[in-house]
């Protein structure tokens, strides 16, 4: 290997009592595609924004091609040759230019470029990089246009036009069907052989076999694994990623009762395969996978968000197909949505309106609400799930993060549930909190089926009975959570697609 | 810590002070304003706007904006001077039809924004056009009184019924014979109904759910779109009543008329978040600050201040009032933390 691209030592960076990244170490060579992987939270974000400009380190070191590099904002990062593509793709283009302002939107801006725009001389600019970049469309076409995989490609044409030194490329095919990802794998094998130094923010397993020559995983502000030999070892850094030290918490599994909700051939996106599902009446399911498994999307078909390709669902042995989360929690199918700052706080209510929203109907007479109604109710909750707060009629802000999640997920144990869904219920919950409302859910399991939606295994482990694994929208295992085959469980979550993967290699 | 406390005091109670203030010092230097005729009189200059301040308001409650309100209330005019003099029909078929015609623009407004994903002030600007250059029409852009002569060469018969211009003439007798008019009457029992509906109702709590979060609102279960659509449609009514009212004091259907209703409506509305430190759209609010304006003017205009000046001194109290809801509520909120 000649010198290296890009080398981070010690890198640290905290915001507020938050240390985000605890202690980076890492190198990236020029023609090599180092594959990042963590989980939420554990801070690949906030390493790309460092390297791109975005923020500023606090301590440690940077180098690019062997000279100190510390980036004020991401216009000297880009000038200094560390070009980001960001997983939104349509913050990398303009939609209402053609391909070939966009391809050489740069140039008007430098200094010197004349007041007229000279079309055709950028046209022949914009084919010129078009051609080293192996794309065919037409210059003159309207990005607006074009589908998603090529504007992705614009936008790394883009990106390359200013000739990086490295590119970092965030969660690159998340919108990208399997032939639209394989073109742009193609353009990475293009530009790994020009000497580019790649780093690539990724999960799916297919993607990583086919452009990783390099793994690395985060965990908690730190380099939790590094892998570096041929064949790389996927579950071994998915198992780097997610951890799993071993829970204190004593879990007896119940069998439970009656089937509650049943899916039959849910297909959830249409290259996955069809999933059925079975929660029983008084346990309490953990769904797990990686980013992309079809968690979410199964949680929101549930919840009558979206509909299923296919497939039928049944409540009670009666036909369920809700078709607006309002006919859902009609039949008592209840979901707490992840990211409760957006999908779950009212940020003007006080904890006993937010506490009591979907159930006002149950604290009025006639229209008129009762507040005391309201308040005997939301105090008998704060104290039943140990919300720490002053009263009922605090601002919902002024709690902490576990205990905005008490409020958020006790609005939905008010009223008697058949199923209850929890989507990434302990996403920014302290250890504690995260504690309080484990042992909550399972101490009123009974008369209704539970089901967790985690990506951590720490988290399924300490809440559920039975634990299942999802991998491209398809059941791709199922444990009682006792004396769980750890092995199994984290090479089920990784993906079968890896041990084919040895076979045809 | 002392400093938080007056601030905390001063966001909650100061606008009431300066209001407390202004009526203390208008009633030493102006005198005859302390008397129950011009407090009448400022709940009369106030009561067409507050009417349609508080429309706005439920708008607003949904983090909306209605801009076609002024409009609105101009369509109504002349739709109640056409309805009775040149259709000749009467005074409860015309206020039926206004009404009618202002939950139809709510109606449509609603739609746009909810089905057609039109941004919303985009959408009741769109609307607020249409109306203007609508009402229009029929009579060829002039004005409706009796005998005006009609485009058929024939000349309009109906009248004005009495009834009508009761509504917007007639004074009840309270403490003084003859002192409160209608319109007022009108108004402080809608500003009643909004507030209890705003403040008490489950409605109105889900209503101000959706202008907090509007996402987290759609998954507990709320039929975000439909509340959204009855908000216009209230916003739609309350301007179309402020509109009959209106041709009922006027007695003609003025094209000329209202041009102002829109922006001081607005004002009063944005006026209102300041009041009691609410920080967002409240129906005590927004009739204390169409009040606010109406007691302002009413004092200036008693210590001689030229009729020019008035726009300038709303702009300086709405701008004001403005500061003091997002300025000071903004930096409480950095020291709450």
């Amino acid at each position: 290997m000649t010198q290296t691209a890009c080398k981070i030592r010690g890198l640290e960076k905290s915001f507020g009592q938050n240390h985000v990244l605890r202690g980076i170490d890492l190198d990236l060579h020029p023609g090599e595609v180092t594959v990042l992987m963590g989980a939420n939270g554990a801070g690949k974000s906030t390493l790309v924004k460092v390297l791109c400009g975005y923020h500023r380190k606090d301590a440690g070191q940077l180098e690019l091609m062997g000279t100190p590099f510390d980036p004020a904002d991401a216009a000297e990062a880009i000038s200094l040759g560390v070009v980001t593509v960001h997983q939104n793709i349509n913050d990398g283009v303009i939609p209402d230019l053609d391909v070939a302002t966009n391809l050489t939107l740069d140039r008007l801006t430098e200094p010197g470029a004349g007041l007229f725009v000279r079309d055709r001389e950028l046209r022949e600019q914009a084919r010129r990089v078009a051609e080293g970049m192996g794309l065919t469309m037409d210059v003159r076409t309207s990005v607006g246009d074009l589908d998603v995989a090529d504007r992705q490609m614009i936008a790394i044409a883009r990106a390359m036009a200013r000739a990086p030194k490295v590119l970092i490329l965030d969660e690159p095919t998340s919108s990208l069907s399997a032939t639209e990802a394989e073109r742009l794998f193609e353009l990475i094998d293009r530009l790994r052989g020009q000497g580019v130094a790649i780093l690539y923010i990724s999960h799916r397993v297919s993607d990583i076999r086919r452009v990783a020559d390099k793994i690395v995983c985060m965990r908690d502000g730190a380099i939790s694994g590094i892998f570096t030999e041929a064949p790389l070892d996927y579950e071994g850094a998915v198992s780097a990623m997610l951890g799993h030290r071993m829970t204190d918490v004593d879990i007896t599994p119940q069998q439970g009762a009656d089937p509650v909700l049943e899916l039959r051939g849910i297909r959830l996106t249409s290259d996955a395969a069809p999933l059925d599902f079975t929660a029983r009446d008084g346990e309490v399911v953990a769904i797990t996978g990686l980013l992309g498994s079809g968690k979410t999307k199964m949680a929101e078909v549930v919840f009558g968000l979206s509909q299923p390709l296919a497939g039928k669902m049944q409540l009670d042995g009666q036909v369920y197909s809700p078709a607006h989360p309002r006919q859902a929690v009609a039949r008592g199918v209840f979901m707490s949505p992840k990211d409760r700052g957006s999908n779950a706080v009212i940020p003007d209510f006080d904890i006993s309106d937010n506490m009591t929203l979907p159930f006002l109907g149950a604290f009025s007479r006639g229209s008129f609400l009762s507040g005391r109604r309201q308040r005997r109710a939301t105090d008998a909750m704060i104290e039943r799930i140990g919300v720490v707060c002053q009263g009922g009629s605090d601002s919902i802000l002024t709690l902490s993060g576990g205990n905005q999640q008490k409020v958020m997920i006790g609005r939905w144990l008010i009223e008697p549930s058949r199923v209850l869904l929890l989507d990434e219920p302990f996403q920014g919950v302290d250890i504690g909190a995260r504690r309080d409302i484990g042992r909550h859910i399972r101490a009123t399991a009974q008369g209704r089926a539970t089901i967790v939606f985690v990506s951590e295994i720490d988290e399924a482990l300490e809440i559920a009975d039975r634990i299942v694994v999802l991998h491209e929208g398809a059941v791709a295992g199922e444990h009682i959570n006792q004396n769980i085959d750890l092995t199994a469980l984290v090479s089920q979550v990784s993906g079968p697609a890896w041990e084919e993967a040895g076979a045809e290699g | 810590m002392g400093n938080e406390r007056l601030l905390n005091f001063a966001i909650k109670y100061g606008f009431l002070i300066l209001l407390a203030g202004l009526i203390l010092y208008f009633s030493l230097a102006a005198p005859g304003f302390a008397s129950p005729r011009s407090a009448v009189f400022v709940l009369q200059s106030v009561a067409i706007t507050g009417i349609l301040a508080l429309g706005v308001t439920c708008t607003l409650v949904v983090d909306g904006f209605d801009l076609s309100i002024g409009a609105v209330a101009t369509s109504a005019l002349m739709l109640s001077a056409y309805a009775m003099v040149v259709l000749e029909l009467s005074a409860g078929m015309a206020i039926v039809l206004c009404l009618l015609m202002g939950a139809a623009v709510g109606l449509v407004n609603g739609l746009l924004i909810v089905k057609f994903r039109v941004p919303d002030l985009l959408a009741t600007l769109g609307m607020m056009f249409l109306l203007i250059g609508l009402q229009r029409i029929p009579t060829q852009g002039n004005s409706i009184a009796t005998g005006m002569s009609l485009p058929d060469g024939s000349t309009a018969e109906g009248t004005f019924s009495s009834t009508f211009l009761w509504l917007g003439r007639h004074r009840l007798d309270f403490f003084l014979e003859n002192l409160v008019p209608l319109p007022v009457v009108v108004f402080l029992l809608i500003a009643v109904g909004i507030w209890l509906f705003l403040g008490f109702t489950r409605q109105g709590r889900l209503m101000y759910a959706i202008g907090s979060n509007e996402r987290a609102a759609g998954l507990v279960g709320t039929p975000v779109s439909r509340y959204k659509i009855m908000a216009y449609m209230i916003s739609g009514v309350m301007a179309s009543v402020g509109g009959v009212l209106l041709a009922a004091r006027l007695g003609r259907g003025d094209i000329a008329s209202g041009t102002n209703l829109l922006l001081d409506s607005v004002a009063a509305a944005l006026i209102g978040f300041a009041v009691l430190g609410a920080a967002r759209p409240n129906a005590f609010g927004t009739a204390t600050g169409a009040l606010f304006v109406g007691i302002l003017l009413q004092g200036l205009t008693m210590m001689n201040a030229p009729y020019y000046t008035q726009d300038f001194v709303k702009g300086a109290v709405l701008v004001i009032a403005l500061v003091f809801t997002f300025y000071l509520s903004s930096r409480r909120g950095v020291g709450g933390h």
